[in-house]
């Protein structure tokens, strides 16, 4: 489903592309000059993609917060400064907040200070897919939980059943408060929800997600859980993980080293 | 028939120019909400649903009691309740009705919502619930229509309207069944996660239904032909006091599972309602003044001699009304969100742009009810 989307937008883009050049949009489309690159762009593929969030790492680096500012500009998350219209698809918070029920009165000082980096889960069994009524929010066959800004009627019921927060709502035009627009992403209107969607976008044009990418330090780790030989499935081998609310039975993607 | 709604006495008029007036303001505000997005409610990114999606689950009850004439009189062959059946159809149409439109208020692209019945997805319960509520108006539409058609003209009714009539008992049920569905199969919100909400819920609705019910037939009474008979109005009591005892009794079921069991998350949403929570204490004096209202209210009903005085009868009925009100309008939805999954506490309250388009939707489900107990009224000659 997501894929004859995406060609459909593709092909639309170009006929628009052509229209406003003056050609007839099918010679466009065999023509050298439209072509959007003299290479073929070749899509990073996966069969079930996850994350491994090294905090480990992270903690080394105390108040960076790279990963944060590339995702928001790239993916135009408007910035409120206030926590109730708030939009964010990736932010950090305390351990007692992100491990709720791990969280002891004698735990480490490392542990309780540092921020724990939070993102969309991309659940096996994502409850926020199950509950929307129009199928705006949708599972791709390679794990991503994907969000249809276009069909999403603002009913709220996947804020409801998400149990990481994950999912933000547009309370208002976050059009004005965008501090630098990018034009490769679309910017979204009131009343609709958004999230982080594993950066399907740049996956499609062969880029890492943006958080991994800027990350100096390797804390983020990206890669196809079927796939024996991968990172993400070496780190999980050799380091302790876990992940949030396990017991939910969710199968949250998102695993965290300690 | 609905041409009896337009001919009224000066009283009938004022009524519906006043509430004519709140429509207005409601819709005002509306527009205000529509223009500048759900920000000017004060919901927000944690206490995601609030006094709207509260106000459905109240009024989807207050729609669903209407099986408590419904059922005695077509089931049961009680008589008695043949005068105030109608009036219990109509007060389910205006309150499905009310439900509707709240649901419509809280989205955040109103315009789309369609999308729900063009890309239909079988495993949300909104999506059912949308599916139920409308049948259910659909149905009462139908019965309502053909019986008090049939006793314009003085004939018995259609035939086929008694299968729909006997259709409507158990979808009536189904419909807040389902309203609980949407809040107690979420593995994220533990307060609502409890087997009992079902139960819990018809349990207040046919309280505070037949209440309500006692109350308009007082009103109707006062200022009408009207009487729905002393009969009546003590069943209709009697209902209430069953159903009221068994919704306390189920609330003090919440309570022992939490506190014995002491699991911390569902015990959260417990002290957040009635000692507050991190320094949260906004819904703590609500909650009190229901379960105070309650036990007068149980007790006033058990009590045959109040029970049957018409003015502690009354009195009981506002306190059920109350009661439950406070509960399920206020405190049930909100008490979900605090704290949140995060275990965080983010204050919320109603602002007023929501409130009075709140009031703005009541006053449309009052306008209903009062044009259709007018044309009811009217087609007996008791207006």
């Amino acid at each position: 489903m997501g894929i004859d989307r995406r060609k459909f937008i593709k092909y639309a883009g170009l006929t628009t592309v052509a229209g406003i050049l003056g050609k007839n949009p099918i010679d466009a489309l065999a023509d050298d000059e439209i072509a959007v690159s003299s290479e073929p762009l070749k899509p990073i593929v996966g069969k079930r993609w996850a994350m491994v969030v090294d905090l480990k790492k992270c903690r080394q680096k105390e108040g960076c917060h790279d990963c944060i500012d590339a995702c928001h500009h790239i993916h135009n998350v408007p910035d409120f400064d206030n926590p109730k219209d708030e939009v964010k698809w990736i932010w950090k918070d305390h351990f007692k907040h992100a491990f709720v029920e791990q969280e002891h009165e004698y735990i480490s000082d490392e542990v309780k200070h540092t921020e724990i980096l939070l993102l969309c889960n991309h659940c096996d069994d994502a409850p926020c897919v199950r509950v929307c009524p129009t199928q705006a929010t949708w599972k791709r066959d390679d794990g991503i939980v994907m969000m249809d800004m276009h069909r999403c009627i603002g009913c709220r019921y996947c804020l409801v059943a998400c149990p990481y927060g994950s999912r933000s709502f547009n309370w208002r035009d976050p059009r004005p408060f965008i501090k630098e627009t990018d034009p490769d992403f679309p910017t979204r209107m009131r009343g609709v929800v958004e999230k982080c969607n594993f950066c399907a976008e740049r996956l499609a044009k062969g880029q890492m997600p943006a958080c991994v990418e800027v990350c100096s330090e390797g804390c983020l780790v990206f890669g196809d859980l079927e796939d024996p030989e991968s990172e993400v499935r070496e780190l999980l081998r050799s380091n302790f993980t876990i992940r949030r609310k396990p017991g939910l039975g969710t199968k949250p993607e998102v695993y965290y080293i300690v | 028939m609905l041409e009896k709604a337009l001919y009224g006495d000066k009283k009938y008029w004022s009524l519906v120019f006043i509430l004519g007036g709140f429509i207005l303001l409601g819709l005002f505000f509306y527009l205000k909400q529509y223009n500048t997005g759900l920000t000017i409610t004060g919901l927000g990114r944690d206490v995601s649903w609030g006094f709207y999606i509260a106000q459905l689950t109240f009024l989807v009850g207050v729609a669903a009691s209407a099986v408590m004439v419904v059922l005695p009189y077509y089931l049961h062959n009680f008589k008695v309740f043949g005068k105030i059946t109608i009036l219990g159809e109509f007060l389910a149409i205006s309150s499905v009705t009310m439900c509707m439109l709240f649901v419509v208020v809280d989205l955040g692209q109103p315009f789309r919502m369609l999308n729900m019945f063009l890309h239909p997805s079988l495993n949300s319960v909104l999506f059912w619930d949308s599916v139920v509520l409308s049948v259910y108006l659909l149905l009462n539409l139908i019965i309502g229509w053909t019986l008090l058609g049939a006793e314009r003209k003085g004939i018995a009714p259609p035939r086929w309207v008694k299968p729909i009539i006997l259709l409507s008992i158990p979808w009536a049920i189904s419909i807040h069944t389902v309203t609980a569905f949407l809040y107690c199969g979420l593995a994220a919100r533990p307060f609502w996660m409890t087997a009992v909400l079902a139960p819990r819920f018809l349990a207040s609705a046919f309280a505070a239904g037949p209440a309500l019910l006692i109350l308009f037939s007082f009103i109707l009474k006062k200022y009408t032909k009207f009487d729905a008979g002393k009969e009546a109005v003590q069943k209709l009591a009697m209902i209430a006091t069953y159903a009221m005892l068994a919704n306390i009794f189920f609330i003090l079921m919440e309570i022992f599972t939490a506190f014995y069991s002491n699991i911390p998350e569902h015990i959260d949403h417990f002290k957040f309602l009635f000692v507050g929570l991190q320094g949260n204490t906004l819904m703590v004096p609500w909650m009190w003044a229901s379960s105070i209202l309650a036990v007068i209210a149980a007790l006033l009903l058990v009590i045959p001699k109040s029970r049957n005085n018409t003015t502690t009868l009354g009195i009981a009925c506002v306190a059920v009304f109350l009661s439950i009100w406070i509960d399920k309008g206020m405190g049930m939805i909100v008490a979900g969100f605090t704290p949140s999954p995060l275990h965080v506490v983010v204050d919320y309250w109603p602002t007023w742009p929501e409130l009075f388009i709140s009031i703005g939707i009541y006053a449309i489900g009052l306008l209903m009810i009062t044009g259709l107990y007018k044309i009811a009224l009217s087609v007996r000659g008791e207006a």
